[in-house]
């Protein structure tokens, strides 16, 4: 008998675009002299901690894949194209090779269907990935050795509210659960996004120039502190329970319901998370963070 | 006459919806195909033209770090909606106008906007550009610039935005034809549907759509403009901050209600209100509105109305 399926990890996994240009990957286009230091040495350490973690595929919530009609999962075993950053074309053309567990994305499709959600599977050969999920899967394992499934973020903030947000992220959370168990495969969910969200709509001639990085604004930088701070006491009902209010007065990209899923899909974790950074990128506030299930594994990082 | 006065010539104005199925499957629908009609009838318009350039503003290109224009001279590839994947992929491969995009972009910022030049293979162009360009133009006979849509622009800074379009298109001497991209209302299903079942998604915004269009078909383009607020809160589900093709168009074009407006077609694409519509610059006016707005000439950026807001 198969054993039962696990989720193993659940990563929050900012997908500001600077942090692969400041890195000087080969599959980037653009060149960089470095800069966000605190975000990328907080990436290589999580990076770190999932190579010592057996797992079979890294499901990803990305907020920069919106879809308006229902949620969407990536549905071809493999993509390989050229990812241009709409907002920053200067700094992320990354060229991407990538593997889709498109079993497992379908049996968490048939599981969001079977709990009234709408879905579609995307079929077509010519989609682009993403830069969302590019980013930040980059980021967390840079050797690309593992397949992901992508799933979109359908817009309910935008359509309806962020309470509605809530109520449907979660249900897609607990259906993917489910279908993790029922595949009897190991996961690691990555929830793609920043805190705080407000940019600046004015670039530094050099990007990397981190004497111009700073908070867009004061109002912000104590949101994000306030989330934090309640995710290192394990309080992530809370999380969820302001987020209106928080994405609301921050305009902060949990709009897109990456957290919500995540948390409703991990049973709503009630240990600390595992901090890793926490640092502006053009204004928005962002956290790299981590939840390990595992009693002896869980790490008090920063 | 127009090159007397150092005005812009502009040749005509179209109104037109982004969604992807007036391109990619007509034929799944009565209004899909009536839209396709009304597409190709414009396209024979600008054919018939002596245009020297396709001047395209698209809301379904957000920018957030100023105001983006298109720059790379022949881009080419095959786009994919991220909701239409289905409808299958769109290729394209057009011909833009660099100078006018160089041109753009420096008399927005001496208009006192951020703006810049996009030249990158592979840069995404929206599907609402690429719908157009490929009904409206798809022999590139004439070239093209693209602009895109700020996320977080209001009222003056599209204007002003418009404003910089009319200098450079009076300093390059070209004459134009505006293209503005964008629905009615803006609300779709959140469902898959039949295509054939498709129908404007309330009553509220088939009213609300109606009466615009009654605005365009007598040329009340400053009127619409005047209306932008109203329309944004009444029929726009607010994924930015504003409803902001009117304000764009009317600064573009002139700010005025002297248009013949036609209005080729309006059908529903799942739920939204789609309307290709033409306005051509006339002699005559009409309207029954006078306006407190600013007409803003030059982009201060913003008041600072949170830090004088400390005690």
């Amino acid at each position: 008998m198969m054993s039962k399926g696990e989720i193993v990890l659940g990563c929050l996994a900012p997908h500001p675009p600077h942090l692969v240009y400041a890195d000087n990957p080969p599959q980037n286009e653009a060149y960089s002299e470095g800069g966000w230091e605190t975000l990328r040495w907080g990436y290589a350490r999580l990076a770190r901690k999932l190579k010592n973690i057996d797992y079979d595929a890294i499901v990803i919530f990305t907020p920069h894949w919106q879809t308006y009609i229902g949620t969407h999962f990536l549905g071809l075993p493999e993509f390989k194209s050229k990812s241009v950053d709409p907002i920053f074309p200067n700094l992320f053309r990354f060229n991407y090779d990538l593997k889709v567990d498109v079993d497992l994305a379908e049996k968490m499709r048939e599981a969001a269907d079977e709990a009234g959600i709408i879905t579609k599977m995307m079929t077509n050969p010519d989609f682009r990935v993403d830069y969302g999920t590019i980013t930040s899967c980059h980021l967390l394992n840079p050797d690309w050795d593992k397949p992901i499934v992508t799933i979109s973020s359908n817009r309910n903030t935008h359509y309806y509210s962020p309470e509605v947000m809530i109520e449907q992220a979660g249900a897609l959370g607990r259906a993917c659960a489910k279908a993790i168990e029922e595949s009897g495969k190991r996961v690691v969910l990555v929830s793609s996004h920043s805190l705080s969200h407000r940019h600046f709509v004015t670039e530094a001639p050099l990007p990397e120039d981190m004497s111009l990085e700073h908070i867009y604004n004061h109002s912000q930088y104590v949101w994000d502190m306030k989330i934090i701070d309640l995710m290192r006491q394990g309080k992530s009902r809370e999380v969820i329970d302001i987020m209106p209010e928080f994405t609301e007065q921050t305009i902060a990209e949990t709009e897109g319901g990456g957290l919500i899923w995540m948390m409703a899909a991990m049973g709503h974790p009630d240990y600390s998370a595992e901090i890793y950074g926490y640092q502006s990128v053009i204004g928005t506030g962002n956290l790299i963070a981590s939840w390990d299930p595992n009693d002896e594994t869980r790490e008090y990082v920063l | 006459m127009a090159e007397e006065m150092n005005e812009p010539e502009i040749l005509f104005g179209i109104y037109c919806p982004p969604h992807p199925h007036p391109l990619l499957c007509p034929e799944a629908n009565e209004g899909y195909g009536k839209l396709r009609s009304a597409y190709d009838a414009c396209r024979k318009r600008i054919e018939e033209s002596e245009a020297d350039l396709i001047l395209i503003y698209s809301t379904t290109w957000p920018s957030i770090v100023g105001h983006q224009i298109q720059a790379l001279e022949n881009p080419v590839w095959t786009h994919v909606d991220d909701d239409f994947h289905y409808l299958g992929g769109m290729p394209y491969d057009f011909k833009i106008d660099v100078d006018f995009a160089n041109g753009y972009a420096s008399a927005a910022e001496k208009r006192g906007l951020h703006s810049r030049t996009v030249a990158y293979e592979g840069f995404p162009i929206d599907t609402g550009s690429v719908v157009a360009l490929q009904l409206l133009n798809p022999d590139n006979r004439i070239p093209a610039c693209i602009v895109s849509s700020n996320m977080y622009a209001n009222r003056a800074e599209t204007i002003v935005l418009g404003k910089a379009a009319r200098d450079v298109l009076a300093e390059q001497g070209k004459k134009a034809i505006v293209v503005v991209v964008a629905s009615l209302s803006n609300r779709m299903f959140t469902e898959h549907i039949d295509e054939v079942d498709d129908r404007i998604h309330s009553q509220k915004d088939d009213d609300w759509n109606r009466k615009i269009l009654e605005f365009f078909a007598a040329g009340r383009l400053e009127d619409l403009s005047q209306l932008s607020r109203d329309i944004h809160g009444q029929i726009r589900v607010s994924k930015v901050v504003a409803y902001k093709p009117a304000w764009w168009m009317a600064a573009t074009m002139g700010q005025h209600n002297n248009y013949a407006g036609e209005v080729l077609a309006y059908e529903a694409l799942h739920g939204s209100g789609g309307a290709v519509i033409t306005l051509t610059p006339t002699d005559g006016s009409f309207g029954d509105k006078e306006f407190d707005e600013d007409d803003v000439e030059f982009y201060h950026g913003d008041r600072d109305v949170l830090d004088k807001g400390m005690l």
